[in-house]
């Protein structure tokens, strides 16, 4: 079932930071979810997993706000890798070309293991 | 939501935020009703998403509602989405062909129909200054 509820959970650890959502992500969510890594960038994290396991559907919207992540990390040379996507989600960001600037990981914990790779 | 036939249903939406969440739910239990696996019923959802939004955004429509007729045949979904605004000019040649882009740049806006085209196996607009219908197909993976 569909559900109209958003939540946007945040794990700050050393030298990078989870941001779990639940829900559908849409652009006033997408804005939540933006301004929540904003403030975690302000706060000096540049490496972050966003574990998109608990959101089965994502517009168009909501895809230009993540694109907008990206593009602010990039800026600080930082690095965003996602996790738990639906096919359906991880065939889109290969169709809007955010997959070739963001890692698609199966698992957190392999999205984690990532951000440390050379 | 009225049912008219064993195989229509046809819903009527307020352009209100997250009204488009109303229509792809009832196409998922349609389409789950119908046979659909998990992910054909995932892209019927983000078609209907899209095409709803893009008609709350753009359409301009008066009466400010879409409406969607949901038609299960034997072998595919058929969606009629329409609204009652201003219109749009669509030129099918501007859609990327199926599959990931090319491209490296990261384009934040205007990939509506794009999305829409790659979820589902045929795409109709008949849109003049009164009125947009968008004709969306989803065929059963066996067809």
């Amino acid at each position: 079932m569909l559900s109209g509820k958003f939540d946007v959970q945040i794990r700050e650890e050393d030298g990078y930071a989870v941001i779990q959502t639940e829900g559908y992500l849409n652009g006033p969510r997408g804005e939540d979810l933006a301004e929540t890594a904003k403030n975690l960038m302000q706060k000096g994290h540049t490496k972050f997993v966003i574990n998109l396991a608990e959101t089965k559907l994502i517009n168009s919207i909501g895809i230009s706000i993540l694109i907008e992540i990206i593009e602010l990390l990039e800026e600080r040379q930082g690095i965003l890798n996602f996790c738990g996507l639906t096919p359906t989600i991880e065939h889109t960001f290969k169709l809007v070309a955010l997959a070739r600037h963001a890692g698609i990981f199966p698992d957190e914990d392999s999205a984690i293991a990532a951000l440390n790779s050379p | 939501m009225s049912k008219q036939t064993d195989s229509e249903v046809v819903l009527t939406i307020p352009m209100h935020p997250s009204m488009e969440l109303v229509a792809a739910q009832t196409g998922s239990l349609i389409a789950e009703a119908g046979g659909f696996d998990e992910k054909c019923i995932e892209e019927i959802q983000l078609a209907i998403i899209e095409t709803c939004i893009n008609a709350f955004e753009h359409s301009k429509s008066e009466d400010q509602r879409v409406r969607i007729k949901f038609i299960m045949k034997d072998n595919e979904l058929e969606l009629k989405i329409t609204d009652r605004g201003v219109g749009f000019q669509f030129d099918p040649e501007v859609l990327q062909p199926e599959g990931e882009t090319k491209s490296h740049a990261l384009r934040k806006r205007g990939w509506g129909l794009e999305l829409i085209r790659n979820m589902m196996d045929n795409l109709y607009v008949d849109s003049n200054e009164h009125e947009t219908t968008i004709t969306l197909v989803k065929k059963k993976p066996d067809y």
